[in-house]
């Protein structure tokens, strides 16, 4: 039987799919091996985000290339969408918390321009002077 | 050309199943509570990068609205306990 190029166009979709999940699967596996090698909770955060984002997009990439339908993909946009608006909002709240309970090593951060920040808003509370004050604006910045 | 797919979808399931085992380990182990909710998360993105395989192992459509579920909701989780980290270890109580 001579292979069609329809048929040709369906194996070669097939292999661009399960390239795909291969890449996507790649990612997590790397973000596997982030958190158990990585020191402290903001490196493993770094590799966490691999596979949220870009294993994602693989993933439903190889999915639409599967199903070949346009109501697939406008099924599969909200996924990304929705990943995409989340994930940066946790991995921020995870940070902050991360940066505030001093979980990394001192020596892993070459520039902490957040310490400056806060260096510099504690001299200016300093200036006002009194306790109350501090306590007050402390409680405000760090809600 | 079908025995190249089986061989990627074999690699593909071994990929998710070790870096689902991963951070597994790192729940279990974690040190502090941040790093259990950071290994959490990429567990939970790992159960919908799963999700997304089997549908196109089996040529189906039908687990999309699960995606989009827990696409939406993973956050509400990790917020949570963000917050609770952040309120528990203020900064005057650390050394700095």
């Amino acid at each position: 039987m001579i292979p069609t190029s329809t048929m040709i166009l369906d194996d070669a979709l097939d292999l661009a799919a399960a390239v795909c999940l291969l890449l996507g699967a790649f990612l997590t596996l790397a973000a596997g091996i982030g958190l158990l090698r990585f020191p402290d909770a903001l490196s493993r955060l770094h590799a966490a985000t691999k596979p949220q984002i870009l294993g994602l997009l693989f993933v439903v990439t190889a999915v639409a290339l599967d199903s070949r339908s346009w109501t697939t993909l406008l099924a599969l946009i909200p996924v990304l969408l929705f990943q995409m608006f989340t994930a940066p909002i946790s991995a921020h709240m995870v940070g902050r918390a991360g940066y505030r309970t001093r979980n990394f090593k001192p020596g892993t951060l070459l520039v902490d321009e957040l310490e400056e920040a806060v260096d510099r808003a504690s001299e200016d509370e300093k200036a006002e002077g009194g306790l109350a004050v501090k306590k007050s604006v402390r409680k405000k910045s760090g809600k | 050309m079908t025995l190249a797919l089986t061989i990627i979808a074999v690699v593909t399931t071994v990929f998710f199943a070790a870096g689902a085992l991963l951070a597994l380990y790192r729940i279990v182990t974690g040190p502090s509570i941040l790093d259990r909710v950071i290994a959490s998360d990429v567990l939970l993105t790992t159960t919908i990068l799963v999700l997304g395989a089997e549908m196109v192992y089996n040529h189906h459509t039908r687990t999309i609205p699960i995606l989009v579920v827990i696409a939406a909701t993973a956050v509400f989780g990790t917020i949570a306990v963000a917050r609770y980290v952040s309120k528990q270890d203020k900064p005057e109580d650390q050394p700095r």
